[in-house]
């Protein structure tokens, strides 16, 4: 496999803004097939808004707009003829906050699942079993299936909607600051499945906290007032980042 | 050294407990006033109303004076009438307050219909009653059922409108973001997930609705007017309990006022069960904890 098959999502150029407000300068950035991508800066650096542009959701909102191109296995997804429920069901997204539907733990996994395929009740049984296994929260749930989402602990409620991305088999995830309203504990927890999911999907995750982008990812990408800065391996953005904003931002000095 | 004020005894921290006092003592006098007229108004109503409810209320129809006649043409109709209202009027007011919430939003146009909606919530009853006799029982060329039901659904439509609009806006963002992203499209996300996170409080705004209309007078006397016998078509005059009230109450006939008082006895127990209703039915199942 040569370099550019092994490129999932792309931007060229890529221009954000929220009404008059410019969140994002131009970037060029790459997410790599079946790896971790780490998206890093302060507050306010646009790595949210970035993150967001790869489903477009955005869309929901008057006032905010991309231009440039986003390439999603070659095709450009901010093309207004692209489908973007279509989209979405391709690039699956899990929140900050957990956000369980108010409906019973076996309908949340099954939601996005009825919404595309058409199973028997014993194939959608099966997939809702191999979705919360995947996210390491059936043993959990298995005999709890008919209550509500709404009565699991956060970290519970935060598998539980990774469970419900995860089934309807997409091909990225994007996760943003999945872990930052969870205890250290559950935190380890989803930190251990994303290492596990990446063999089966492309990941990509936005992160306030730099040891975690340092544990999990592949690739990381420093952001900074809406620039991306530099963007390699983890391995180099940590121990040897050649831009002195990196370096200050890895080191503790600043963010 | 940091040299520290002295806090106890002075003049500032008296000064603050005096206003506490004070402000406590306005308030709760506020209160008192307001409970006040209402017991007064309760207790008159239950010791009014109370003798007369016998069974001939609920058995016998409104009859001449002297003859123990009873209510149950009116109470009937009354029943009658509020749930066409509300049938008729709850899904207008459902649809405008999702228009107004999922997809007018700050459009010119929605902001316009939210500010004749808020007019209308205002508007004098009576005025309904005449809107619906102009375009409705002029045409037809008599009073009816189904014209009290129109002129009470008119009231029905803003208040459910409003509520809808605010319990779809208490909605967290992210729970739509989260449906969103799953690839469903906005008519499921509707249904499925915003609906269902806000029906308690839509049904709420329903059921205080049909609260609120079940008491109106002014807009069926010009509309349902008042009928005499035990009467099932909505095509014709019907007897109902406001405007059997009314009537009574301004007669000259000491049975008549008895049931008055019956009727708005019957009325307001109605009224005070459905908010009892509202209130436990919906209480624990609070959708946003």
């Amino acid at each position: 496999m040569n370099q550019t098959d092994n490129v999932k999502i792309k931007t060229r150029d890529l221009h954000f803004y929220y009404g008059k407000f410019h969140a994002l300068k131009g970037i060029n950035f790459e997410v790599r097939k079946n790896c971790v991508t780490a998206l890093i800066g302060p507050s306010g650096c646009g790595k949210s808004t970035l993150l967001r542009t790869f489903n477009r959701m955005y869309e929901l909102y008057t006032g905010q707009y991309a231009m440039g191109e986003i390439l999603y296995e070659h095709h450009n997804i901010l093309s207004p003829r692209e489908d973007l429920n279509m989209l979405r069901s391709k690039i699956g997204m899990v929140f900050q906050k957990p956000t369980p539907f108010p409906m019973s733990i076996f309908d949340n996994v099954a939601f996005g699942v009825k919404l595309y395929e058409t199973l028997s009740q014993d194939e959608l049984a099966a997939r809702v079993e191999w979705a919360l296994n995947k996210a390491a929260l059936w043993k959990e749930v298995k005999h709890i299936l008919k209550r509500s989402g709404l009565g699991l602990s956060g970290g519970q409620q935060q598998r539980l909607c990774i469970a419900r991305a995860i089934a309807v088999k997409p091909e990225v995830i994007l996760l943003d600051e999945p872990t930052s309203a969870l205890d250290p504990i559950s935190t380890s927890y989803i930190e251990e499945l994303i290492r596990e999911l990446k063999t089966d999907y492309t990941i990509c995750i936005v992160t306030h906290n730099m040891h975690q982008a340092k544990r999990i990812s592949d690739y990381t990408a420093y952001m900074y007032l809406g620039e991306l800065i530099e963007s390699n391996t983890s391995e180099i953005i940590f121990s040897s980042p050649t831009h002195p904003l990196t370096r200050d931002f890895v080191s503790g000095k600043m963010g | 050294m940091i040299i520290r004020p002295k806090r106890h005894f002075s003049f500032l921290y008296f000064r603050r407990r005096l206003m506490n006092i004070a402000s406590l003592c306005l308030a709760s006098a506020a209160m008192f006033i307001g409970l006040a007229w209402l017991a007064l108004i309760l207790f008159s109503l239950i010791k009014n109303g109370l003798p007369g409810l016998s069974l001939n209320v609920f058995t016998q129809m409104t009859q001449a004076p002297g003859s123990n006649g009873g209510l149950l043409n009116a109470i009937f109709g009354s029943l009658l009438i509020v749930f066409f209202a509300v049938f008729i009027g709850a899904p207008i007011g459902l649809f405008i307050g999702t228009y107004l919430s999922e997809y007018g939003k700050m459009s010119r146009f929605a902001v316009t219909v939210r500010f004749v909606n808020d007019i209308f919530i205002s508007a004098p009853s009576i005025l309904l009653g005449l809107f619906i006799y102009q375009i409705y029982v002029t045409h037809v060329g008599h009073f009816s059922g189904w014209a009290g039901s129109l002129a009470l659904s008119l009231l029905v439509i803003p208040i459910v409108v409003r509520t809808t609009e605010d319990m779809f806006f208490l909605v967290p963002t992210p729970l739509r973001e989260a449906a969103a992203a799953l690839g469903a499209p906005k008519w499921k996300v509707l249904i499925s997930v915003v609906l269902r996170v806000s029906r308690t409080g839509v049904l709420t705004g329903i059921l205080l609705a049909t609260a609120r209309i079940t008491g109106e007078t002014a807009p069926l006397l010009f509309t349902a007017l008042n009928n005499q016998f035990w009467n099932v078509n909505m095509n014709q005059p019907m007897a109902n309990l406001p405007t059997v009230i009314f009537q009574y109450a301004m007669s000259p006939y000491e049975d008549w006022h008895q049931l008055a008082w019956a009727g708005a006895l019957l009325i307001t127990l109605f009224v005070l069960g459905l908010n009892i209703v509202v209130r436990i039915a919906f209480k624990q199942k609070s959708p946003l904890s």
